[in-house]
């Protein structure tokens, strides 16, 4: 009886182990993934639609994304991590951070990761214009998934009233002025009732004034990121340019240009033209009652414009068989039909050529020919500022342009300033 | 002389309702714009029409069911801890004469001036420490022992008449017993108004949940509402106000059901 | 004995919350001062002493000195203007006024609202052009003001919301106070024939001395500690216009995680509410006594 019980008890026991292995074996490698947006939404639901799909076609592999808050939350939340010892396998983050994540020595570089010459053939199927701030020292970090690029927005109708062509938009700086001037409107008191154009230039102001810094053939930053060339007369032209949109000609209203609100005022006819990013087309056309068009950005040499988004990262620690897994979910996520998918319905550029040979994207394109804009703008796009300490440099530029459109600094001087104070910050690269 | 009161009194009656209005004019907006196709936002017409689409897109933008959950639980965690944390203590600084409670006392005012807030670089190490990063109990913790609760509880048990305890203490009731059936039921206007103050700021309150969580299982609404702040597409007012609406909705409502009994419960706590 | 076991009883009841004070409180203050004096842990610069480093960057940096600045502007602003207005709405509703339920929720609910989300219906009055006080202003002839784009006039805007979310719950505590003055005052002052306004200066007034002090005190912490709008009407800009300090901590601390040098602020903020408690700590001896 004893014994009996006893056996009975070892095979169950065993059982029960075994059991536990096989489950063990089943529970596949978890891969987490932070992903930069705060809440649930639309967003989210697509990623969390990829995530399973990715899933389904590769079981064993389990995708768990941590939606971590904004791209500034959630680097802080994937480097904390990394201290901590729990990083995450993957990670979205800002293209521009790839010098953080280095420094922090949180990321493995793309070419450790991949295995065969098709892997190769994939990371050089993507633009150029994304790739470049997706490297450094040689190596490749990064693998391009949300980036955006801004565009210039006209108001047919009022181009019509102006006497201009509402189909074509400026194409170079004099153009531009000259058309914003024609697009002022004042009442009889001098007030203004319709602005010719607005460029936002509160918060991250650096952004859209790469644009016209690259229309005017100057580059911000090294490839290196170790040096930034703020005080270059190029920078201080572009600077100048833009400030007199304001003061000289009255065409731009004074003062900084709120980002958020700008949409609204080209919606609600306040402005007739208006620097903004490629994501807010449909928000701009479910909204706008008049025909609008869609153009590059002029500069003055040249078209201009910087690129934004986020990356894919792959973090250090991860063993062979995570590597492998965390590989296929970013190739998955990159083909040129997701990405066509992806860029569809979001608006963020999609990032490779194959992807606009694919029918969802050339139907999209057929409806909406807007979006073909700003991939042929890539051919012009350059990387937004990347340099060590990314941030602190970025704020010193924000802070000498804010400066500037606000009047309280001549524009040379700003930059002077500015380029002063980010060689300190940069100097422990140099 | 008396025509000159009433006009006296008909500008202070002009100048209430002035003030008045202008206080409420955001809200007036909020419920105007929330109420209104995003057409009609800067486009004041009686006739527009009335839509619930705003409420509807606001609700989808965000897991904002989760996110009441979450603030409900954190602001009934820190409500019940704050008053149990604070009645105690209170009454030991009132009534029991203990060793160094003068010192403590005054090491306890400290935090009138320095609120947890100010502190959110050495409380965020400490959270961290403490492995409690990204969890209900790790947004409450600093708030939990409130020198405020401290300092009112303790004014209101120090004018309570000691001859009221005797009562008790004939029964055969300790220190706690006296506590829970004489000080407890006498304060408790007190306890409303202080209760009303924490849980409006704790429903409000943003930065440290902020760095504190990043799952949308402790988020609470207003980390959630910040999303709308940051949006690259511009700002949706639309959106937006209905989002403010339904989040302080509760609050708000609680607010006007009990407004009278809420400012009756601070004259009577004797906060001044 | 019995003294030993009360004091025991009294340790022990009060343990709970001291411990949390202490940990949440004291010891950062502390760690704090501490960390002020180390550099910012860094993988492959472990985080070590430095001595005065952080508050010589400190020193130079023209943005703390500007948020610092913008702080004492921000609190001297906020703080007497809230008092005054909260106290008129306490006297308007403590008079017998048509309709002063009505007016009591309305000067009370901006504190009941997230200012998180509110900042961005104060960003939509601020607007230009189109904006609510824009279009107010327009039939007088003015308008055209960039309000939240200008260096002049970004920091009022963000005091003015400050303004108008604290005024209300600080009429609270003045309503309070004012309904504990006996009306016999009130009606000897009319027998008198003295005017409503030398009753108020002469006899309100002071006797709503102590309030004052309290809310003020509170205030002023407020002042320091109230920053969430500004995240979302400035980001701190134009050109660190609206910057204040806990805003700058949060962007050192948690934007270039520096701790080293946010803990160096932290220091001076805890030392400017250092002075306020001195402050506070003699005003309240001379002039008022908590019971």
């Amino acid at each position: 009886m004893k014994s009996l019980s006893r056996r009975l008890f070892t095979a169950s026991a065993l059982a029960f182990g075994l059991s536990l292995s096989a489950s063990a074996q089943a529970a596949d490698i978890e891969l987490r993934f932070y992903y930069p947006v705060a809440v649930g939404g639309p967003i989210t639901k697509i990623i969390d639609e990829y995530a399973a799909g990715f899933e389904k076609e590769n079981p064993g592999i389990k995708i768990k994304p941590v939606y971590a808050g904004d791209y500034v939350q959630t680097i802080g939340k994937a480097l904390t991590a990394v201290k901590g010892g729990d990083a995450p396998e993957l990670a979205i983050l800002l293209a521009a951070d790839i010098t953080s994540l280095v420094d922090e020595d949180a990321v493995v570089p793309v070419d450790d990761v991949i295995k065969t010459p098709a892997d190769k053939a994939w990371v050089e199927g993507f633009y150029p214009a994304f790739m470049e701030n997706a490297k450094l020292k040689g190596k490749t970090y990064a693998i391009p998934f949300q980036r955006s690029t801004p565009v210039l927005y006209w108001n047919k109708d009022m181009f019509k009233a102006a006497g201009l062509d509402p189909d074509k938009g400026p194409k170079d700086w004099n153009e531009m002025r000259d058309f914003a001037k024609k697009l002022t409107k004042k009442d009889a008191s001098g007030a203004v009732t319709q602005w010719g154009i607005e460029i936002p230039s509160d918060g991250n102001s650096l952004w859209l004034f790469t644009g016209l810094t690259t229309g005017n053939g100057v580059r911000i930053n090294n490839a290196e990121g170790t040096k930034v060339n703020f005080a270059d007369p190029k920078v201080v032209e572009a600077l100048q340019y833009w400030y007199d949109l304001s003061k000289v000609d009255g065409a731009q209203p004074a003062g900084l240009i709120n980002w958020g609100t700008t949409p609204r005022d080209f919606i609600e006819g306040r402005t007739a033209m208006m620097w903004h990013t490629t994501g807010n087309l449909t928000n701009v056309k479910n909204n706008a009652k008049f025909p609008f068009g869609i153009g590059f950005l002029p500069g003055k040499t040249q078209f201009g414009a910087p690129t934004g988004g986020g990356n894919f990262y792959f973090f250090k620690g991860m063993s062979a068989e995570k590597q492998a897994a965390a590989l296929a979910f970013v190739k998955y996520m990159t083909t040129p039909e997701r990405a066509a998918d992806w860029s569809t319905k979001t608006g963020y550029v999609a990032t490779q050529p194959a992807a606009y040979e694919t029918p969802v994207m050339k139907a999209y394109a057929a409806d909406f020919p807007a979006a073909i804009i700003a991939r042929d703008q890539l051919k012009y796009a350059v990387p937004e500022m990347t340099v060590h300490e990314n941030q602190r440099v970025t704020k010193i530029a924000n802070d000498a342009i804010q400066a500037v459109m606000t009047g309280a600094k001549p524009a040379d001087a700003a930059l002077k300033d500015a380029q002063a104070e980010a060689e300190r910050v940069l100097k422990d690269f140099n | 002389m008396k025509a000159l009161a009433t006009l006296g009194r008909g500008v202070e009656q002009g100048a209430a309702w002035l003030l008045g209005l202008l206080w409420l004019l955001p809200l007036v907006f909020a419920v105007w714009t929330a109420f209104h196709s995003p057409a009609y936002m800067a486009h004041f017409s009686l006739t527009a029409p009335l839509t619930l689409e705003n409420f509807k897109n606001a609700w989808q933008a965000a897991p904002f069911a989760r996110y009441f959950l979450n603030t409900t639980l954190l602001v009934i965690g820190i409500l019940i801890a704050q008053f149990t944390l604070c009645t105690l203590a209170a009454f030991a600084f009132a009534r029991l004469p203990f060793i160094g409670s003068q010192v403590l006392f005054a090491l306890v005012l400290m935090q009138l001036m320095v609120a947890p807030d100010i502190l959110l670089l050495e409380n965020y190490r400490a959270i961290k420490m403490l492995g409690l990063m990204d969890t209900l109990p790790g947004i409450a913790l600093p708030y939990l022992a409130s020198a405020f609760g401290i300092f009112l509880l303790r004014q209101t048990f120090l004018t309570i008449p000691k001859d009221l305890e005797e009562a008790a203490r004939m029964e055969g009731c300790g220190p706690l017993g006296v506590l829970w059936r004489v000080y407890v039921p006498i304060a408790r206007p007190v306890y409303v108004a202080y209760g009303l103050v924490s849980v409006s700021w704790h429903w409000n309150n943003f930065l440290w949940p902020l760095i504190i969580t990043n799952s949308v299982e402790t988020r609470p609404l207003t980390v959630g509402l910040a999303v709308f702040a940051s949006s690259d597409q511009g700002i949706d007012w639309s959106v937006i106000t209905a989002a403010t609406l339904m989040t302080s909705a509760p609050l708000l409502i609680g607010f006007l059901l009990f407004q009278r009994q809420f400012v009756q419960s601070f004259v009577r706590a004797g906060i001044r | 004995m019995n003294a030993l076991r009360l004091s025991l009883y009294g340790w022990l009841m009060v343990l709970p919350a001291a411990a949390l004070l202490g940990l949440f409180t004291h010891i950062p203050v502390v760690e704090s001062f501490v960390h002020s004096f180390m550099s910012t842990d860094k993988p492959k610069r472990p985080s070590r002493f430095v001595g005065l480093d952080n508050y010589d960057t400190l020193i130079a940096d023209p943005i703390f000195w500007k948020a610092l600045t913008n702080n004492l502007l921000y609190a001297l602003g906020s703080v007497p203007l809230s008092i005054a207005i909260a106290m008129l709405m306490a006297l308007f509703v403590n008079d017998k006024l048509a309709g002063r339920g009505f007016l009591r929720a309305a000067y009370f609910t901006p504190t009941i609202l997230p200012m998180i989300a509110v900042a961005n219906i104060w960003i939509f009055f601020f607007t230009p052009d189109y904006g609510l006080l824009e279009q107010m202003l327009k039939p007088f002839g003015l308008g055209g003001y960039n309000i939240l784009g200008s260096n002049n006039t970004a920091l009022l805007a963000v005091t003015i919301v400050a303004i108008w979310k604290e005024s209300g719950f600080f009429m609270i505590f003045y309503l309070a106070a004012l309904q504990q003055i006996s009306p016999e005052l009130k009606e000897a002052a009319a027998i008198e024939g003295i005017s409503r306004f030398t009753f108020f200066r002469r006899v309100i007034f002071p006797l709503l001395m102590p309030t004052t002090l309290f809310v003020m005190v509170n205030a002023l912490i407020n002042a320091f500690r109230v920053v969430d709008h500004i995240f979302v009407m400035t980001g701190g800009g134009p050109n660190n216009a609206t910057s204040v300090l806990l805003f700058r901590i949060y962007e050192v601390g948690f934007k270039y995680f520096d701790f080293g040098f946010a803990s160096a602020m932290t220091v001076v903020l805890l030392c400017v509410l250092g002075v306020v408690a001195l402050g506070q700590f003699f005003a309240l001896d001379r002039k008022v006594h908590y019971q």
